[in-house]
């Protein structure tokens, strides 16, 4: 056994086939309400999908005003503002997917881009600060560029490293870069930046729409860049990118050998991923309106881990699920401050040992050729098999053969 | 492998065996370990006597008021701050100090019962937001006391500006809290710029210290009162380093401490890396003086540090409530524990806020008018704030470690 | 826009240095020093070495087994009226006292990872789940163990023990070389010697390596593997609390809830750094880092490049080595 390799972080093929005829066969004994659901969403003709998704989606935008009691956060934290918090952390989670999820690289640095996204937007806009100014907004795809850089700089030398290798140099990559902001001057260490810049717009009254004590108008904004990232990588999982990504997290030598440029795909996961970071530590800079090297610890990087595998590594949705309830879980009890963390060490413990896949665990499926073959894989007839889905799949699966020709 | 085991444990005790030989008579030849009051440190300690009593100013407002205050049941003060985290214990000893004049304003005024609310934010900027933004939502609530620490207070500050929402610090000394323009700041104590040069008048005058070297930690209160301190020590200064919040290890700081040749270290910061720098450093054979400013000032800080301790002087801006016969007595039996530091400041901040509910100043902008305009004594000092927010006169106090107990040794800096 | 941005970098430069001369000045105490730490990174480091060998499982939560060695350690010295300053004993007295501690620190750490196998890991090993979940689950009892310490003793370090006054030994170039550092030094690195004996020439260890090299045959083979796994927790465990008597010793105020974590992450690194799955490579890579970490603050001027220093020489070394300075063998060790 080489030890620098390891098995891979999801189960291969086989494994993954017994615990789906297990998971089956079990569905209705332990934790098949997802399952079910899961099973039965694919089962639904397209147009229903898109049907409910709409109304998710209205639902989602409609939580901070609705404040559900119980659920709320409140009367410990503000519930609009904890809905902001939750959606970043969503936003974490799905970037920090598509490197650990889907090419299966273990980051535990991943604080570290979301800390550069953080410090471009703070730097780029704070009063604090003594360069450049420019307006809110241009600091998100500014900070995107940044992070993708740091992405490339981190990359290159470490990637070459497998497993748990790579685990360690992130993690010290992610220190590395939260004690640089304590040394160097000019990132004022715990001092820090204060009023940190926000998109433009005020109300009747006249004052500033995104304030940092608002927190609905940064839930809508933030949902909104999460939709948009999620149709990206939805696209990008699909293509022969994501292709490559699953081949080399399910066996990395034989993807190089079959002809995969292993190394290049690998930068792209990192650099996908460090841009979503980059993305979501600006969104955070702004929302708080402060920023300071306190954030971007270990802890905060192992929580974004979590996140991930508590929704289901390599499941986008349960990816926003995961970091949406590792935001919720601390906000939600801090009315009993001192039991938080340990209600939240508790539940992370149980939820991987009842659901060691996570809350959404992640299909292995054939992406390209779509659900009617999974369908098929699987020996199911699903209610929704119509033609005019099978018919859209085989089609998207030809335009892919001939790209890939 | 039974036996393995032992013999890995036959081996340990070999090897301490060998190397402890000469531990043994040590106490007794070196002459450190002895009772308190005779550590390692004590050789070139300057004997400052204690001060056993404070005189409280006579007019002194009180909690009680006159007992014929009127208000509605939903009256409300909250505090905002530290429960939970790495430097709870500020918090605690805080938000009991406002308990306890809450619970002493209750019992003496039937038809006003206040309600107390507290919101914990750790102490951390990037989570204060959500605890203070819900403070400021809730419309019961008219006052605020807190947030204890500099950097939480700066990254909220504007959000109790947005809403009118009067607040009153009992414990963040950041200097530039009072240059940001908000109208609802306001400090129950002097600020680091009052703190530093006094700590440094301390160092050189009565001290008699001629090579003092500042140590700061990485916090903007450590950073500030760093620099305000070494300004004003001038050619008195041996030399300034920096170490980091949750540093354990401090031996590389305190190697060049050592060989600089200084008689007092100044450590700007706080007791959690205070304390065992502190501990280290006489470990390493320091025999000067150690001083640190009021985040030192803790009885953790003897604690942990232990015997070390002895040679350690404070200062602080805060006032030695212990002293106050009446206020000890009542807080011991609320919180099972002696008032810490910054309690009576939470007492009388929360003090302020009571006697203008008494006086009928029950709504947000109202309260704040009151806080604005008052110009009374309180149990520790007298109460007027500038335009900006700050006391027109803090004191600033010096403590020493004595029989394990820091006991203070007077105002300082005059 | 670049020059008018490189035009308002304050030009303050004295966050980093190059001061040779006080590297040289200060190289034998930093020398000393940093070996005191690194024979406490290697023996937590042999925790995480062992278990990933066996399990190939980064145990997150080996850190809360060191940690509640500490505190095993401290409540019996209290126990025994040591305090902040030194207790009048004897010599024998302090040893018997330390030897007590010790054996206390090893078996609530033993315990520790007993448990946490048991609970956490086993019904995980059971399900077959996969690697990422043991990662979270190792997170989670971490988080766990945390904070029902913080609920337990509350947010301070404990009260400081000081096991007794470092006395000058020797003197080399210079520096004095006090009895603390030797005891650490010298009884870490015995208590490695034994280790790496034991898992190269008792049965028990020929079945570590056997497990580490291929868990199926070795079952196959007779093997009890359920029993391998929890004695290797146990060996890490007692590891553990050995470096926890000696941790309290060398920082008195250590004893905190969370006092493990940092701890914790920079021996997985010294584990790393000398090749994950080694047992030598544990003390290597822990002496090293140790080692780099205190030249480097002293070099660059500055205490809080310690730990910069150290990751950037892992980086460096994993580079160059992907293996690690020993490489990563526990199945392939000498037999």
């Amino acid at each position: 056994m080489s030890t620098t390799e390891g098995p891979p972080l999801i189960p291969g093929a086989e494994a993954k086939k017994i615990s789906l005829d297990r998971e089956s066969a079990g569905a209705h004994r332990r934790g098949g309400w997802f399952n079910g659901l899961g099973q039965r969403w694919n089962a639904l003709p397209r147009q229903k999908q898109w049907f409910y998704l709409i109304i998710i989606v209205v639902l989602a935008y409609l939580l901070p005003v609705v404040n559900p009691p119980f659920i709320s956060t409140e009367p410990g934290n503000n519930w609009p503002l904890a809905c902001a918090q939750m959606s970043i952390y969503a936003l974490v989670a799905v970037g920090l997917n598509v490197v650990v999820g889907y090419a299966g690289l273990l980051d535990l640095g991943y604080v570290a881009f979301f800390a550069v996204g953080s410090y471009t937007a703070a730097m780029l806009t704070s009063p604090d600060s003594p360069y450049v100014h420019i307006p809110y907004l241009w600091t998100l795809p500014v900070a995107m560029g940044v992070a993708m850089f740091f992405g490339v700089m981190l990359g290159i030398p470490t990637l070459r490293l497998r497993g748990d290798y790579l685990a360690i140099v992130t993690l010290g990559f992610g220190e590395i870069v939260r004690i640089m902001a304590t040394i160097i001057p000019a990132m004022k260490g715990q001092v820090g930046f204060q009023n940190v810049g926000h998109p433009p717009g005020t109300d009747a009254a006249g004052n500033a729409i995104f304030l940092n004590s608002n927190g609905t108008p940064w839930y809508w904004l933030t949902l909104s860049v999460i939709i948009v990232v999620l149709l990206l990588a939805g696209n990008l999982e699909r293509s022969r990118v994501g292709r490559a990504w699953i081949a080399i997290r399910e066996d990395e030598d034989a993807a190089e050998i079959m002809g995969v440029p292993t190394f290049k795909y690998k930068v792209w996961a990192f650099v996908i991923g460090a841009s979503v970071g980059g993305l979501s530590g600006a969104l955070f800079a702004g929302q708080v309106g402060f920023v300071n090297n306190q954030k971007f610890d270990v802890v905060t990087s192992v929580l974004f881990l979590c996140a991930v595998v508590l929704g289901g590594t390599g499941n986008k949705v349960g990816a926003i699920l995961g970091g949406a309830l590792v935001a919720y879980i601390p906000l939600r009890f801090t009315a009993i401050a001192e039991y938080k963390f340990l209600i939240f060490g508790v539940a992370l413990v149980l939820i991987m040992i009842f659901r060691p896949a996570g809350l959404l665990p992640a299909r292995q499926r054939l992406l390209a050729y779509g659900r009617a073959a999974y369908n098929k894989v699987t020996g199911r007839k699903g209610v929704g098999d119509a033609g005019g889905s099978r018919a859209m799949s085989t089609r998207v699966s030809d335009e892919e053969k001939g790209a890939q020709t | 492998m039974y036996r393995k085991k032992v013999s890995t444990t036959l081996a340990v005790a070999a090897a301490l065996g060998l190397l402890l030989s000469s531990c043994a008579n040590q106490p007794g030849t070196s002459g450190s370990g002895d009772t308190a009051g005779a550590g390692a440190g004590a050789a070139n300690k300057v004997n400052i006597p204690a001060l056993t009593k404070i005189d409280t100013p006579a007019g002194a407002v009180l909690p009680k008021g006159d007992g014929k205050g009127k208000c509605p049941a939903t009256t409300t003060l909250a505090y905002a701050g530290a429960e939970t985290g790495a430097n709870a214990q500020l918090g605690v000893n805080i938000f009991n100090g406002i308990q306890l004049a809450i619970n002493e304003h209750n019992a003496a005024n039937p038809g006003c019962q206040v309600q107390f609310k507290k919101y914990d934010t750790e102490g951390d900027p990037n989570k204060a937001t959500g605890p203070v933004t819900q403070v400021v939502s809730e419309p019961n609530i008219i006052g605020v006391v807190g947030l204890p620490f500099s950097g939480e207070s700066k990254a909220t500050g504007n959000i109790f500006e947005q809403k009118g929402l009067v607040h009153i610090t009992p414990s963040a000394t950041g200097v530039s809290l009072t240059t940001n323009g908000w109208t609802t700041f306001f400090r129950g104590l002097g600020n680091d710029g009052v703190q530093g040069p006094a700590a440094a008048k301390f160092l050189t005058g009565k001290l008699e210290a001629k090579k003092i070297y500042v140590v700061q930690d990485d916090s903007e209160y450590g950073i500030g009162l760093a620099t305000s301190t070494s300004a004003g020590l001038s050619s008195a200064l041996a030399g300034t380093e920096k170490v980091t919040t949750g540093q354990k290890d401090f031996s590389a700081v305190i190697s060049k401490i050592i060989n600089a040749k200084a008689d007092a270290v100044f450590y700007a910061g706080y007791y959690a890396e205070g304390a065992p720098f502190d501990q280290q450093l006489v470990a390493k054979g320091f025999t000067g003086t150690f001083i640190g400013p009021d985040g030192v000032k803790d009885d953790q800080f003897i604690k942990q540090a232990g015997d070390a301790s002895n040679n350690a002087y404070f200062t602080c801006p805060c006032i030695p409530g212990e002293l106050i016969p009446t206020f000890e007595t009542a807080y011991k039996k609320l919180a099972n524990a002696e008032p810490g530091t910054y309690s009576i400041e939470g007492y009388d901040a929360a003090t302020v806020l009571l006697s203008g509910i008494d006086a009928g100043k029950q709504t947000r902008p109202d309260l704040l008018a009151w806080v604005k305009s008052y110009d009374k004594d309180g149990l520790s000092k007298h109460y007027k704030w500038d335009s900006k927010g700050e006391l027109q006169a803090p004191t600033v106090y010096g403590y020493k470690v004595d029989n394990g107990k820091i006991v203070p040794v007077g105002p300082i800096g005059e | 826009m670049l020059p008018s941005l490189l035009a308002s970098m304050p030009m303050d430069n004295d966050w980093i240095s190059f001061d040779v001369p006080s590297l040289i000045e200060n190289f034998w105490s930093a020398t000393f020093d940093g070996l005191t730490f690194g024979s406490i990174y290697a023996l937590v480091a042999l925790g995480y070495t062992l278990v990933y060998g066996v399990l190939n499982l980064i145990n997150f939560a080996h850190s809360e087994v060191f940690i509640m060695g500490c505190f095993g350690v401290w409540f019996t010295l209290s126990a025994l009226n040591f305090g902040p300053s030194a207790p009048h004993l004897g010599f024998w007295a302090i040893v018997g006292n330390l030897i007590l501690a010790l054996v206390v620190g090893m078996i609530v750490s033993a315990l520790t990872a007993v448990i946490v196998e048991r609970v956490a890991y086993r019904p995980l090993r059971r399900r077959n789940a996969p690697r990422l979940a043991f990662l979270i689950t190792a997170i989670g009892v971490s988080f766990s163990i945390q904070y029902l310490l913080y609920l337990w003793r509350g947010p301070s370090p404990e009260r400081a023990l000081t096991m007794f006054h470092p006395t000058p030994i020797f003197d080399v170039f210079g520096t004095i070389i006090d009895s603390q550092q030797i005891v650490i030094v010298v009884a870490a690195v015995i208590m490695m010697i034994v280790i790496d004996l034991f898992i190269s020439r008792s049965r028990t260890g020929r079945g570590i390596r056997a497990v580490a090299q291929d868990p199926d045959t070795a079952t196959l083979m007779g093997v009890n593997k359920e029993r391998i796994i929890m004695t290797t927790f146990i060996i890490g465990g007692i590891l553990a609390g050995a470096a926890a008597l000696f941790y309290t010793m060398k920082i008195p105020s250590g004893v905190q809830y969370n006092g493990g974590f940092i701890l914790g992450i920079k021996a997985f690194a010294a584990a790393v750094l000398g090749g994950i799955g080694n047992v030598r490579g544990a003390l290597v890579g822990g002496l090293l880092l140790g080692l780099i970490g205190n030249y480097g603050q002293i070099l660059l001027g500055n205490s809080q490049w310690t730990d910069v220093v150290a990751f950037l020489v892992l980086v460096l070394v994993l580079i160059l080595r992907p293996q690690g300075v020993l490489g990563s063998s526990l199945g392939r060790s000498k037999a």
